[in-house]
């Protein structure tokens, strides 16, 4: 086995709040092998997003506390000095962010930005540095590109800013792009064409990709691997197939289910999960799931680990229902994976 | 599913309670005349006709700016339509004044987007869900506040709720006091524009099952506006297709989502990823490539043929009409999917 190339372990970020300690993330640990793409699925305030930009080193600040490791190459990173977060920035691992009009400075050109960019961390001229920009523009399928690098962001429209996004990212060739919800604000046509665009750089040349989403069709398409958040922790990951075919995290049920779909029979009633994800400032011990889960059961109340309960040793769990019961448990009536309440 | 069925084949259905006839909502651009020959504005709806029918549920679907909020508020009269007609109940909306028109909309409510911005942060609940009553002169004192209180019982919330402020509430929560708003005046059309965009997965699949209790509870019809197609289909009984200002295809909402008429629809339909891997991996996805026109210069033609697979001279000069496929499933286009094209008269 090769060496992973990003290895996040019991990874902790917390924020002082007028209300308490806030435990954003709490015990998060993954392993990322070049060239996959692992998707992180869960709702908002789960922490996902924390965890991405901790990864960058973009959650520092006077109220946030961290512990854990974030090793990229077997180099440390969570508290790392800025000089050393600057050279891996962009260079090595590069984000792109949700909303492509507020991430783009908008009273520069698109080209120059990239150039900026570019400059920032390598030795090149200005002409060089535009050319490469013009390049990276084409190359993520911005038409015209040498004249549309002279553009405004208002003057692109929401897709268009987002592939100028991604080719401001890989400017720097970095081996790591993170993608926090890349596509919610666009349209389903344009979110297509942007999904085809990351699944491309990840075949050609060999891009490794963090995906953030909410999203389950998105996981769906693009992804290698999942991992599944809940209030801070991870609750289940695997590889897409075990997720999307053999869940076995009531939360994981919960969000397959709760997905209106637009083909197969229509349901007379769309699965949900009752209730809301709790506080995170003092959340309640044990489970985090269990005021939500129809399947909890006195063992609930201590916290199970994240650990491979089945005969897959990459398929991860933190529940402590009987691993041979959860098929059954998962089963609705239609025949989809869903939570009910068990009959 | 044979409910929804039954529902549309019953004869009181057919009876609209709205109907909307080439209804236009121009706006002007600066330094543009609106007099112009359609030069110098936006048009976001241009030429839009369709009825609602009673306790029926009609989705409305789209990309942004495809004109499906300005249809939505023209409807309500919350813009004023630049021209056509809508009629509620047999009543032209579109010539009534703000004055004649305050007794009609208790009739018709609407609830929005984004939970956090439409509900008022200094008002409490019980405030915030009476405002229609005063408004109207429908209740007062202890029998608003029995109104109100049995409002938030009907969308799911504790009627210990009514003294509090929003800023106390989750999303979801908010949503459902938007809901208990739109209520109170016991209204028969509810108009949402994208109810559940703003809320997490396992919450929406909460909304809607509430909308669809509520609407068999109180026989209420939705006009459900969304860019969602899996919670529109989820909640329609017929869906409504918009691409830049105009309805492209409207249908039994079966019908446009298993045998869509117009290619808008089908590349719209084969964009959405579903959460299978193998069956997503099995689909023909072909995604549809370039932008939407702006609807200040809208192509001429078919206003889908920039982007149209299908595309010929015919669809670059001549508008396509909206063509009745049978079974109530209309299209607009010249190349119909898996249909005889019909003469155009």
């Amino acid at each position: 086995m090769s060496e992973p190339l990003l290895s996040v372990r019991d990874l902790e970020v917390s924020f002082r709040t007028e209300g308490g300690l806030l435990q954003a993330v709490d015990g998060v640990s993954f392993d990322l092998k070049r060239g996959e793409t692992l998707s992180i699925v869960g709702e908002s305030g789960c922490g996902k997003s924390v965890t991405a930009m901790t990864l960058m080193g973009l959650t520092g600040g006077p109220n946030a506390r961290f512990s854990g490791s974030v090793k990229l190459d077997g180099q440390e990173l969570l508290g790392a000095d800025d000089e050393v977060m600057r050279s891996i920035r962009g260079d090595r691992m590069s984000m792109v962010f949700q909303n492509p009009m507020t991430s783009l400075n908008p009273v520069h050109r698109i080209g120059n930005q990239i150039v900026e960019q570019i400059r920032a961390h390598r030795d090149v001229s200005k002409k060089e540095a535009m050319a490469r920009a013009v390049e990276l523009l084409d190359a993520v399928g911005v038409p015209d590109a040498a004249q549309r690098a002279r553009s405004y962001p208002h003057e692109f429209s929401g897709g268009m800013r987002q592939r100028a996004m991604i080719a401001m990212a890989l400017s720097l060739e970095p081996e790591i792009l993170i993608a926090d919800e890349p596509t919610t604000a666009l349209d389903v046509t344009i979110q297509a064409q942007i999904l085809e665009l990351l699944k491309q750089l990840n075949r050609d040349f060999g891009l490794t990709v963090i995906l953030i989403t909410h999203d389950l069709g998105v996981v769906a398409d693009i992804a290698d691997r999942v991992a599944v958040m809940y209030a801070g922790r991870l609750v289940e990951t695997g590889t897409l197939d075990e997720i999307f075919y053999d869940p076995r995290h009531p939360y994981s049920w919960g969000l397959l289910g709760s997905v209106p779909r637009i083909e197969g029979e229509r349901l007379a009633r769309l699965a949900q999960i009752d209730g809301q994800p709790p506080a995170l400032i003092d959340p309640p011990p044990g489970c985090r799931f269990r005021e939500r889960c129809p399947h909890a059961f006195g063992k609930c109340g201590e916290e199970p680990e994240l650990l491979s309960r089945g005969e897959t040793p990459g398929h991860l769990d933190r529940c402590w229902l009987d691993i041979s019961e959860r098929p059954a448990l998962r089963q609705l009536p239609s025949g989809l994976i869903g939570l009910a309440k068990p009959s | 599913m044979t409910d929804a069925l039954a529902k549309l084949d019953s004869p009181a259905l057919d009876e609209p309670l709205m109907e909307v006839q080439s209804l236009n909502k121009h706006f002007p651009l600066p330094g543009g005349s609106l007099f112009g020959k359609n030069k110098g504005a936006v048009r976001a709806v241009d030429g839009v006709s369709f009825a609602l029918r009673k306790g029926e549920t009609l989705g409305l679907v789209g990309e942004s700016g495809c004109g499906k909020s300005t249809l939505a508020r023209s409807l309500l009269q919350l813009l004023r339509p630049s021209s056509g007609s809508v009629k509620f109940r047999g009543v032209e909306l579109t010539e009534l004044s703000s004055k004649k028109l305050r007794p009609l909309r208790r009739d018709m409510q609407m609830i929005f987007q984004d939970p956090y911005t439409s509900l008022n942060p200094r008002k409490r609940v019980g405030h915030i869900i009476g405002e229609p009553l005063r408004i109207h002169g429908l209740a007062e004192g202890a029998e608003l506040e029995r109104r109100v209180r049995e409002k938030l019982d009907q969308v799911g919330l504790s009627g210990d709720y009514y003294g509090r402020y929003p800023h106390e509430f989750s999303g979801g929560q908010r949503q459902r006091i938007g809901i208990a708003r739109a209520l109170a005046p016991e209204p028969s059309l509810i108009v949402a524009d994208e109810p559940v965009s703003a809320l997490d997965v396992s919450i929406q699949g909460q909304i809607v099952n509430l909308m669809a209790d509520l609407q068999r509870d109180l026989d209420l019809t939705y006009l459900f506006v969304a860019h969602d197609l899996g919670v529109v289909r989820q909640v329609s009984d017929r869906i409504a297709v918009m691409y830049v200002g105009k309805i492209v295809e409207i249908g039994p909402a079966e019908s446009v989502y298993t045998n869509p008429i117009h290619p808008y629809t089908a590349s719209l339909l084969a964009a959405v990823p579903i959460p299978d891997p193998r069956a997503n991996e099995a689909r023909e996805r072909n995604p549809l490539e370039g932008d939407v026109p702006s609807p200040s210069d809208p192509p001429p033609g078919c206003r889908f043929h920039t982007r149209c697979p299908f595309a010929d001279e015919i669809c670059e000069q001549e508008e396509p009409p909206l063509v009745d496929y049978g079974n109530g499933h209309f299209a607009a286009c010249h190349h119909p999917l898996g249909r005889t094209p019909r003469g155009t008269g």
